[in-house]
């Protein structure tokens, strides 16, 4: 009797506390977190399995590839999706998401929890977290930082028959290229070039006409030549800043880069095609996210030793880069608003950020960037955060997506399909932003 | 037991089977009412995602409405985007680029196609065989075909200017099928008289099947020489599946997406850029929802049109 008694008693205690964890996860619930499906969001799927473990809130993840990226998620905002309690959307969807009320404001959040924006890189903030621009209103958290930058094959560079040959011809060392000029002529010193019996090219850029690969690309360069996008003492105005000269030599340049230097058949290259282009040995350089250099370090065989790294070179009006990542927002139409709110709790640990970094993630906390352990931890630290010092952006305004469609056609017209002069790609730029404007009735 | 008096004994069965109030229900039906009643569900279904979507989209087109401003206020524009558009240089541009696309791979595919299906009606030895073979690009997905011509067009490692190359000599790098504006819109109809053409071929073939073999034979005793039997018999008994064939291509042709996506994205520049890709840019991309609408309804117009108009003169054919 005793025994059944036990038996009776332990089935019970059982029973109850199965009860109460069944309770404790449908309390927690369920988040979605949507991102692009590229390798950060890999770690970060590792990294988020220590999330569920502390609060047993289970995790669902909504990965799109970057090509359809913006299609599928802005979709889903404009559509009122309720796909996502979560997201990591780009920088230049902030004014948009922010303005529709989209996204949630994190202000009274942060200051409840005790999160400062000072504790992040303030490119970051200003990129991914700030609509309006400069004002203290926060609808994201800095969540993974990237930059444009450069690779190049170290080994191909530090062969001293190499070195000897473009030391005469150019009359400097040949090393990482501080400036545009510098990296033209090491283009041009590459292309072609038989190296252990392979044809070689000079540099990968973007130029893809999709999407928004060509202007990730260009802005690179525009904005070393001066471009501005607007007159800083009038907002909108934008004949002078967008079309001025330095910005035509910019566009010019880049052309030339192109045409001269890029291997053949890349007339559509973005993120993906660059790094292949770069992997498979074809190029000296390549330009690409800083998220694409953990990965390349890695690599077995253009790797180690044989990779280094350069933020964007310099140009005649200043030494900029473009700006990449995303900032992780709290989707107004949550149905798990406090889940969501407490992962974004979770997310900002300091611990967590390091561990972020670890997984191959780009932490924007300053703590973490600004560690010595950081800075020694790869050879890319330097250069990542060399870039980050430098950044600028493409609007962000909630006309994004047709002024970054204008973009992509008036300077793949001229790059690409060599139509027009540069000062005409620009103008029609001009000409197309201020429509856009006008249409918005902010001129 | 007779098949009639089984018949009657299914029929009896049936009708014991059924509840006399269902029964009566239905004598009570006309048949026309029960017609509709069969109809409706599919006439519901129709009206849901065919005829409300377009009657909504005429209405958009007169609008400033824009899918990601929801919450702002929408703006009525009379006729506006379609004057915006019948005068934007792009927009013509983009037009220009979709007739030579549709013009080129009809006029192709149907020459092809007619040669091909007349081959194969001979029914040589293994033309079963061959017949399967030449159908296997149709059966592709566009998606699939785009992507492998991609590679295939490659100037490093594709095949394409290899091919080209061996006969030609010189460097298969030296051009790019869809990074020179001159080569790109060629690239896009090649693909898709190599995708198509079978189908085209499979019409003709049909047609050709079709003539009764009476008709050679009474123009074989006319003592009438091949190529006149072929002006005179062939081509004018399968000219109706031919018209069909290139009613479908064009139509297939004129509001092209997935493969030239695939392929060029619309580029080099804007070189390819059929007015489905306009199209999907402003809708989707630019978010110009009453623009986009606008341009569909044009579309729509143009192609259901000449589609009409098309299909009469099928049909003067298909009396003579």
């Amino acid at each position: 009797m005793k025994k059944l008694l036990a038996l009776a008693t332990g089935l019970t205690a059982a029973a109850l506390v199965s009860a109460a964890s069944v309770e404790k996860a449908s309390a927690a619930g369920e988040l979605t977190l949507c991102w692009a499906a590229w390798d950060p969001a890999n770690a970060l799927v590792e990294l988020s399995k220590d999330f569920t473990a502390e609060t047993g809130t289970t995790m669902k993840f909504e990965f799109v590839p970057w090509t359809s990226y913006a299609d599928r998620f802005l979709n889903e905002l404009n559509s009122g999706g309720k796909l996502c309690d979560l997201i990591l959307g780009d920088s230049q969807w902030i004014g948009g998401s922010a303005e529709n009320g989209y996204y949630v404001k994190l202000n009274d959040f942060f200051e409840k929890e005790g999160i400062s924006m000072d504790d992040f890189l303030p490119a970051t903030v200003l990129g991914y977290s700030e609509w309006p621009k400069g004002s203290p209103n926060y609808w994201a958290l800095p969540a993974m930082g990237d930059v444009v930058g450069w690779t190049y094959r170290k080994d191909w560079f530090e062969r001293p028959e190499l070195q000897k040959e473009f030391k005469e011809k150019y009359g400097w060392d040949l090393g990482p290229p501080a400036t545009y000029d510098q990296l033209m002529q090491i283009a041009e010193f590459f292309q072609g070039r038989e190296i252990d019996g392979k044809t070689v090219y000079g540099a990968s850029i973007y130029t893809e006409r999709g999407s928004e690969g060509i202007t990730m690309g260009v802005t690179n360069v525009l904005y070393d030549y001066g471009v501005e996008y607007q007159n800083p003492d009038k907002p909108y105005d934008m004949q002078g800043f967008v079309n001025s000269p330095g910005a035509v030599a910019g566009l010019e340049l880049y052309k030339k880069l192109y045409q001269c230097c890029t291997p053949p058949g890349a007339s559509n290259v973005y993120m993906g095609e660059s790094i292949d282009a770069f992997k498979s040995g074809q190029v000296a350089m390549h330009m690409n996210f800083a998220f694409t250099w953990p990965g390349l370090y890695k690599d077995e065989n253009v790797g180690g030793d044989k990779v280094g790294y350069f933020p964007n070179p310099a140009g005649p009006a200043g030494h900029f880069a473009q700006l990449g990542g995303q900032g992780i927002s709290v989707l107004a139409n949550t149905d798990n608003m406090d889940g969501a709110l407490s992962y974004i709790k979770w997310f900002v640990g300091l611990d967590v950020q390091k561990k972020w970094m670890e997984l191959g993630g780009f932490s924007c906390a300053i703590a973490v960037l600004e560690s010595p352990e950081f800075q020694a931890s790869s050879p890319y630290a330097k250069t990542f955060l060399d870039s980050m010092a430098i950044v600028k952006d493409f609007w962000a305004e909630p006309a994004y997506a047709e002024l970054l469609q204008a973009m992509q056609k008036r300077v793949h017209d001229y790059v690409v399909a060599d139509q027009g002069t540069a000062q005409e790609a620009l103008d029609e730029l001009v000409q197309d932003w201020t429509e856009v404007f006008e249409s918005e009735g902010k001129l | 037991m007779t098949e009639t008096s089984a018949k009657a004994s299914i029929a009896d069965r049936v009708a014991e089977a059924t509840p006399p109030t269902v029964a009566r229900r239905v004598r009570s039906l006309s048949d026309r009412a029960i017609a509709w009643l069969f109809i409706s569900p599919t006439i519901a279904l129709l009206l849901a995602i065919n005829i409300f979507p377009l009657f909504w989209t005429i209405y958009l087109s007169f609008t400033s409405y824009k899918a990601n401003r929801p919450n702002a206020p929408i703006v009525w524009l009379g006729t506006t985007h379609y004057e915006n558009i019948l005068s934007d240089p792009d927009i013509w541009h983009s037009m220009q680029v979709t007739a030579h696309f549709v013009f080129w791979t009809v006029a192709i595919e149907t020459v092809l196609g007619f040669a091909l299906a007349y081959l194969i009606d001979r029914r040589f030895r293994g033309h079963a065989f061959w017949t399967t073979v030449i159908l296997i690009p149709m059966m592709l997905s566009p998606a699939v075909v785009g992507n492998f011509w991609k590679f295939i067009y490659q100037p490093q490692i594709g095949l394409f200017n290899y091919a080209i190359t061996f006969f030609t000599g010189g460097d298969p790098a030296a051009f790019q099928m869809l990074g020179e504006v001159s080569l790109a819109p060629w690239a896009i109809v090649l693909v898709d008289v190599w995708m198509w053409t079978p189908y085209v071929m499979l019409i003709c073939l049909a047609g050709l099947r079709s003539i009764p073999d009476y008709i050679y034979e009474a123009a074989e005793v006319d003592r009438a020489s091949r190529w006149r039997q072929f002006w005179s018999i062939t081509v004018p008994m399968a000219l109706p599946f031919i018209m069909l064939a290139v009613l479908f291509r064009g139509i297939e042709n004129f509001k092209m997406f997935d493969m030239v996506n695939l392929l060029t994205g619309g580029g080099p520049g804007s070189t390819t850029e059929t007015a489905s890709i306009t199209l999907k840019r402003e809708a989707f991309e630019s978010w110009k929802t009453g623009y986009s609408s606008a341009l569909a309804i044009i579309l729509f117009v143009a192609v259901f049109g000449l589609a009409n108009i098309y299909v009469k003169a099928l049909n003067r054919v298909k009396q003579r």
